[in-house]
């Protein structure tokens, strides 16, 4: 695996990583890595959502100490216990969430915590704001340092970000998906930038799902999958299908097959949904579709391309939204989530914790909250009738769990998920909306929610499912729609192509920028 | 080896369910603890004369603590109660000494029945206001109410100019000279106001446990975002607990305006935090989600017993102060431990079940 590397010698390995293992209450993260981070050049690492990616990043920033498994650098063995401990070795992380202070001044967030002080307590500003303006200088942006941050766009911000971690001396830099928020035009000078740095010779690793993009920056790839290393070799000659081949490997999930059953009549139909974005253009971009009865349609697209906002339209999230929705071919205008509910819509959310659930509820509440009407006379709820469905959707969704009163956040995320799936039947939908369903929890109780989905399917209810998951949208879907960019950029039936699908989740934005630079 | 390790986990186990129940059932044992402290202690702590003095102040905090209770459940606070009770109070005391004039040489006169109704409508539309500022024009709650205290002290204020509304024994002609009961009268040899108490209690109980509404009054503070999302209408339920605070406040307001057959704008000022202090005592979470109705009415006991029996005891009021906050203080630590140890508990089950 790594003799490809050793033969390529200009770069320097500045830290390696091996046997590294991380195991989580109920799921093992990484499972033996070996990686390294070469100086003077982008490192990219690829891989599926859950794949680990994060967990080795977060092992490197020392946010996540190791299992087992052993990390040097330049040659001397480290133990990161905490962030600061990883600052010290020069490692700078850039994670896709901005870790960032909107109100205060580009230069206090580039210093934050780390002022340079007079006397032990007074802030010497003229020194924090004439580095600030040095490394904004050095990342050739033209930003004032006393500007408030939240004023810039949210590319220059990342730049920020960016001058933040080299305030701190950062000879490795991480960027997590630091492409997602951007425009064309951002991510050119951020490519420049990254250019510039590896001149400097920083190692810089790079996260993306955007594979031109990766080709084209990497000089280096690793590619990740289930906690594992399954390709790690220079750039040259990698193309899209040798990743995608090492990104999805054989079949090695247990998606149940389809039962084969007959799709019945249109039992949902979206028009022209169009979500406006804050600052012009669109989150959702006039989006038409059609579920039919008994059929799994898989929403695929990469981050930010609009699939959840869909889905939330449809739940009535988003009053602003245009277009309109029909359930068994009569319109849906309830303007609140308990109509649309009692029209046959539920929804199972992305974030189980902060939208699924009330974490201190206990099961049984949490499991009849959308559905309280069934067990009420009048304004009198009947507890034992409550009690009863409870227990009957908690053995229907096999949900392991030693009372029905104990709180929901006692559970493990499989059994959490099966908890608000439960908590969506119960209302008797005809179409269910489930969003990335699978996040977040093992292999078994995976294969258990793939199996769930498709008896509810043979049961007739129309299910449409966003994943960011391809080998599950392939394997799962009677149907494939890809969004990028707020559009529909592609449908496909069963058997579609992985590439093809791929291709078509890559922003048109992207594509033609990728084009431009091959002619 | 696997039956050993299952018997220390379930020896360990019972042992934290001992410790457990003691906790839960903490505010009632602060309840016995004080009473029997005071029994001892104080002089004529026993006497039914005095349990029923007792009891009359404790219902005039326990109302307002049953709104209160509602409120901070959904994750809200209404600080403006107090100032609602005397708010009303005047509105009540005006109503019986003037009716509403009208204008033309003529003047409206009310019942006694009919002026609780306007006084308790009254109450529900300041709750009323606040609930729009906090849903619609999402002011927070804090805020909202805080600013609702300022302008209903001022509305009771401006009624009369500062001034007190005396001699409310009202007038058989208009039937309303029957006022004076609602704070003073007794029935069965308890006072009306307790067996007002005893109803409302009875009824928010059954409010908070028993219906839909009060299950989405859990589900709104535990989790807004996914009560709105499971099809609960968080801001109908934020408008109902806010109206009800203000009636509770309303129905304080009443019984404070009869039983002194005055009304002073000054009433009930820092009646608010004496509310807040026993719902929490109660076992509420000021962070939403958590909270019994019946343990606000045990907390509201234990303040009353406190207050009074030191009162009894000779204590000077600055110490009681002090001794009042310690006990808040020494509450909300409990329930810290409380929390922790009920989630280790419920984990352990957990754990077992899938061992």
């Amino acid at each position: 695996m790594n003799q490809a590397a050793e033969i390529h010698e200009p770069h320097p390995v500045g830290l390696t990583i091996r046997g590294a293992t991380k195991v989580y209450p109920g799921t093992v993260a990484l499972k033996g890595v070996d990686f390294d981070i070469r100086m003077g050049a982008v490192n990219v690492l690829v891989g599926e959502n859950g794949a680990g990616k994060s967990t080795l990043m977060k092992v490197i920033a020392g946010v996540e100490t190791l299992t087992n498994g052993e990390i040097t650098v330049d040659g001397r063995p480290v133990v990161f216990r905490t962030k600061d401990d990883a600052v010290a070795s020069g490692i700078g992380i850039v994670f896709q969430e901005l870790n960032l202070f909107p109100d205060m001044s580009v230069c206090d967030n580039v210093f934050m915590a780390r002022e340079p002080v007079r006397f032990g307590f007074d802030i010497d500003h003229d020194s924090v704001e004439e580095r600030t303006r040095v490394l904004l200088q050095r990342l050739e942006q033209d930003i004032d340092p006393n500007t408030t941050l939240g004023h810039l766009r949210i590319g220059q911000q990342q730049i920020v970000e960016i001058a933040k971690a080299l305030a701190q001396d950062a000879r490795i830099l991480i960027l997590d998906e630091p492409t997602s928020a951007l425009s064309a035009a951002e991510v050119e000078v951020l490519f420049r930038i990254i250019s510039e740095l590896k001149a400097q010779g920083v190692g810089i690793v790079y996260i993306s799902h955007r594979l031109e993009e990766l080709i084209r920056v990497g000089d280096y790839i690793t590619v990740l999958r289930d906690g594992e290393i399954t390709g790690s070799r220079p750039m040259q000659g990698v193309d899209i299908p040798w990743i995608v081949q090492a990104m999805i490997g054989e079949k090695s999930k247990d998606f149940s097959q389809s039962l084969g059953h007959e799709f019945g009549h249109e039992v949902f139909r979206a028009e022209n949904i169009a979500l406006p974005k804050m600052g012009g253009g669109y989150m959702v971009d006039h989006v038409s579709l059609t579920v039919r009865a008994g059929e799994i349609l898989g929403l695929y697209g990469l981050m930010g391309a609009g699939r959840s906002e869909f889905l939330e339209c449809i739940m009535a999230q988003h009053p602003e939204a245009r277009g309109h929705f029909f359930v068994d071919g009569e319109e849906m205008r309830e303007p609140h989530v308990a109509g649309r509910i009692a029209r046959g819509i539920a929804l199972v959310p992305e974030d189980r914790k902060r939208d699924g659930l009330i974490q201190i509820m206990s099961v049984r509440e949490n499991m009849t909250l959308s559905s309280l009407a069934q067990f009420t006379a009048g304004f009198h709820l009947n507890l034992r009738k409550e009690a009863e469905r409870a227990a009957e959707f908690i053995k229907r969704m096999t949900v392991k769990v030693a009372s029905q009163e104990n709180p929901v956040s006692s559970l493990s995320g499989g059994n959490q998920q099966k908890v608000v799936i439960g908590k969506a039947l119960m209302t008797g939908p005809k179409v269910l909306l489930m969003d990335e369903p699978s996040r977040g929890i093992d292999i078994g109780a995976k294969a258990e929610i793939y199996h769930k989905m498709r008896n509810l399917a043979a049961e007739g209810i129309g299910i449409i499912f966003v994943t960011s998951d391809l080998e599950e949208v392939l394997a799962l879907s009677d149907r494939i729609i890809v969004l990028a960019d707020g559009r529909i950029s592609g449908e496909f039936g069963r058997g579609a192509d992985a590439a093809d699908v791929i291709a078509a989740a890559t922003p048109a934005s992207a594509r033609s920028r990728n084009k431009d630079l091959v002619s | 080896m696997t039956v050993m390790s299952n018997g220390a986990a379930a020896n360990s186990g019972s042992g934290h369910n001992w410790l457990l129940l003691l906790l839960k059932a903490r505010t009632l044992v602060a309840l016995l603890l004080v009473f029997a402290f005071f029994s001892v202690m104080a002089p004529n702590f026993l006497s039914a004369a005095n349990a029923i003095l007792i009891s009359k102040h404790v219902a005039i905090n326990a109302f307002l603590a049953i709104g209160m209770t509602f409120v901070i459940i959904t994750g809200g606070i209404d600080l403006s109660v107090g100032s609602v009770v005397g708010l009303t109070s005047m509105i009540a005391g005006y109503l019986v000494l003037n009716g509403i004039d009208l204008g033309v040489g003529y003047s409206l006169q009310f019942n006694t029945l009919e002026i609780v109704a306007i006084v308790c409508l009254a109450g529900a539309l300041v709750g009323c206001i606040n609930g729009i500022l906090i849903t619609r024009l999402n002011v927070a709650p804090f805020i909202a109410t805080l600013g609702m205290l300022y302008v209903a002290r001022g509305a009771a204020l401006l009624f009369s100019d500062g001034q007190t509304f005396p001699n409310l024994n009202g007038n058989p002609e208009y039937g309303s000279d029957s006022f004076y009961l609602i704070g003073t009268g007794s029935f069965l040899g308890l006072p009306v106001m307790v067996w007002m108490l005893v109803a409302v209690s009875l009824a928010a109980g059954y409010i908070a446990s028993r219906t839909p509404l009060g299950r989405q009054i859990y589900a709104t503070g535990g989790n807004e975002r996914g009560a709105a999302l499971s099809g609960v209408r968080v801001n109908r339920v934020k408008m109902f607990v806010y109206m009800f605070s203000g009636l509770m406040a309303a129905l304080v307001g009443l019984i404070i305006a009869s039983q002194l057959k005055a009304a002073h704008p000054a009433t009930g000022e820092f009646f608010e935090l004496n509310a807040i202090a026993a719902a929490v005592l109660g076992g509420t979470s000021m962070s939403g989600g958590r909270g019994r109705i019946a343990g606000t009415i045990v907390g509201a006991f234990v303040i009353g017993i406190l207050s009074d029996g030191l009162v009894m005891m000779g204590v000077s009021s600055f110490w009681q102060m002090v001794i009042k906050g310690l006990v808040i203080i020494a509450a909300v630590v409990i329930d810290q431990a409380q929390s922790r140890l009920q989630a280790r508990v419920a984990l352990a089950q957990e754990v077992a079940l899938n061992r």
